[in-house]
């Protein structure tokens, strides 16, 4: 069933887009991740104009993320204090990245930079992420009686402002949490997706928070930073597009539903192994772009002011 | 004085008798386009007559041509190039004016029934609908070629020679399809009769596009309304998440 989308201006097949919001809902349950760097570059490829992939994104990756959350409320699996510590950092980002991606866009190249952006961090993470995880399974199967390490206290616990956060267990400084807030706040302008990818490898191996309380909280967050987004879209650019959106959320919803009861039965290594493959092939499949001559050198763009 | 006259009377004379002996009345199968909520295109059939005070000169083809065009967009069009091992855009440029859809539709090869200087009078080929007065590269037709490219492949720019029927040498009639990915405005649609590649009578009509209904009221309310449009948004998502949630506890208790 063909559906004429009002803001992008093109037609496209409903079933598609409710299957493609059915399928990053799961994923985006299962792993905590908005499922935005998926989405987004999934919608530029079924032809959906990129300003208005990027900022429907935002406004569906709040509807999925507030289905997930509820799951993760209900298994008392969000940190609301650390939640709100990020979040404040996560709104202070998300306004300078906005202000750094128009700097960009005026500069030109930043479809490029956004790439290179998706394909650095996305590399990193994943590559991480694999190596850890793989690790974490190894140690498991082989030795059963090592007595598992202390964390070391780095420079992270020295710093002051320290608060209690009881869901996660943690004695911390308010410090690393607004800075890693801020900083996945400017990439997430920049990308144009939520950050969860960012955040959840982040709030593992910076803060120390257990995996189970991280996907909850990074939801919680993930909401609020998103609607500001979806918000400076709509009112800037015009080009949140509702019934994309609709579309692409009550495929969202449902899947992120299914992905959170599927992340219970799934242990951590396992949850975190899946998560990083799929961030690897998504980064793969980037570079691959930037390396291979594309079929097509030439590309029309809105005109410059006149 | 008195021989200056004459040249000028026999100059003008066959052009003048020629372009009042053939005249042109046409029609459309619809004058206005409603983009609804299913709209997956158009097809707008495009009709005609030649009107004549005298039989039809034997001595010459008679050439039609038909023209639909959306309303003109300013563009950009960005040139990949590799640099440091990565495909990027390396060149861009400005052009000042491109219609958004544009179709031509003939009854002949167009270089047999249409001279280059009338085209360039009246931009009625594609090439001749994109207008850059000034474009700052080593090879500007590139830039024209890839955009009437690009179009071509979206169906947005269509070159139908021989798609007119002209039946007893007086009737026409073509039919033109408007892709699913159209944009709004007035659409021109122009017919031109020609006689050895000159142009003896034109005709021209406006088709108009829009959206109806509910594609309409989101339209409007997006531009006019922003923040409300964005916090209706934002409650639409939220409670559309809520739902699923609430559907899915129900279900499992």
């Amino acid at each position: 069933m063909q559906i004429y989308l009002p803001i992008a201006e093109v037609s496209v097949n409903a079933f598609l887009l409710l299957g493609l919001g059915g399928l990053v809902g799961i994923l985006s349950g299962m792993f905590g991740v908005g499922g935005g760097f998926l989405m987004t570059p999934l919608l530029f490829f079924i032809g959906i104009p990129p300003a208005v992939a990027v900022a429907t994104e935002a406004n569906q990756i709040v509807a999925s993320s507030f289905s997930g959350v509820l799951a993760h409320f209900k298994r008392k699996t969000v940190d609301l204090k650390m939640g709100f510590v990020l979040l404040i950092g996560g709104l202070t980002g998300a306004a300078l990245g906005v202000q750094i991606f128009n700097l960009l866009k005026a500069q030109g190249q930043v479809d490029l930079l956004v790439r290179l952006c998706y394909v650095i961090f996305l590399g990193i993470i994943g590559g991480l992420m694999f190596i850890e995880s793989l690790n974490a399974i190894r140690k498991s199967r082989n030795a059963t009686t090592t007595v598992p390490k202390r964390k070391s206290r780095g420079w992270i616990h020295a710093l002051p402002f320290k608060i209690r956060f009881r869901t996660s267990g943690l004695y911390l400084s308010v410090i690393p949490p607004l800075l890693v807030g801020l900083a996945v706040g400017v990439l997430s302008a920049i990308m144009g997706v939520g950050g969860g990818f960012i955040m959840v490898p982040a709030m593992i191996y910076l803060l120390g928070m257990p995996t189970k309380v991280v996907v909850g909280t990074s939801l919680f967050q993930i909401i609020f930073v998103t609607a500001f987004a979806t918000l400076l879209h709509a009112t800037t650019n015009f080009t949140v597009d509702m019934v994309l959106a609709v579309l692409l959320l009550v495929g969202g919803v449902v899947g992120a539903q299914i992905g959170a009861r599927i992340g219970v039965y799934l242990k951590a290594e396992q949850l975190r192994i899946l998560l990083a493959l799929m961030v690897l092939l998504v980064c793969g499949k980037l570079a691959f772009d930037l390396l291979v001559q594309p079929s097509e050198l030439f590309s029309i763009g809105a005109g410059g002011g006149h | 004085m008195k021989h200056f006259s004459l040249i000028l009377a026999l100059l003008v004379a066959p052009v003048a008798a020629v372009a009042q002996d053939e005249n042109v009345v046409a029609g459309l199968s619809q004058n206005t386009v409603a983009i609804t909520a299913n709209f997956s295109g158009s097809e707008i059939l495009i009709f005609g007559a030649v009107e004549r005070q005298a039989p039809a000169p034997e001595d010459s083809i008679l050439g039609v041509i038909i023209t639909v065009e959306g309303p003109d967009r300013g563009l950009t069009v960005r040139r990949m190039d590799r640099r440091y091992g990565i495909w990027m855009n390396t060149e861009a440029v400005e052009i000042d004016s491109a219609p958004t859809f544009y179709a031509v539709a003939t009854n002949a090869p167009l270089e047999d029934i249409l001279s280059d200087v009338e085209d360039d009078a009246l931009d009625i080929t594609i090439n001749r609908a994109i207008h850059a007065y000034y474009i700052d590269s080593d090879r500007p037709q590139d830039f024209i070629d890839a955009v009437i490219r690009i179009r071509e492949n979206e169906d947005l720019y269509q070159t139908l020679e021989g798609a007119v029927q002209v039946r007893s040498d007086t009737l026409f009639d073509t039919s033109i399809r408007l892709p699913s990915n159209l944009v709004e405005g007035d659409y021109t649609a122009r017919i031109f009769l020609t006689r050895d590649r000159q142009i003896v009578a034109d005709f021209e009509t406006e088709i108009e596009v829009a959206k109806v209904g509910l594609e309409r009221i989101i339209y409007n309310l997006a531009h006019e309304r922003p923040l409300i449009y964005g916090l209706l948004s934002l409650f639409i998502a939220i409670a559309a998440g809520w739902g699923a949630s609430a559907v899915f506890r129900y279900i499992r208790s």
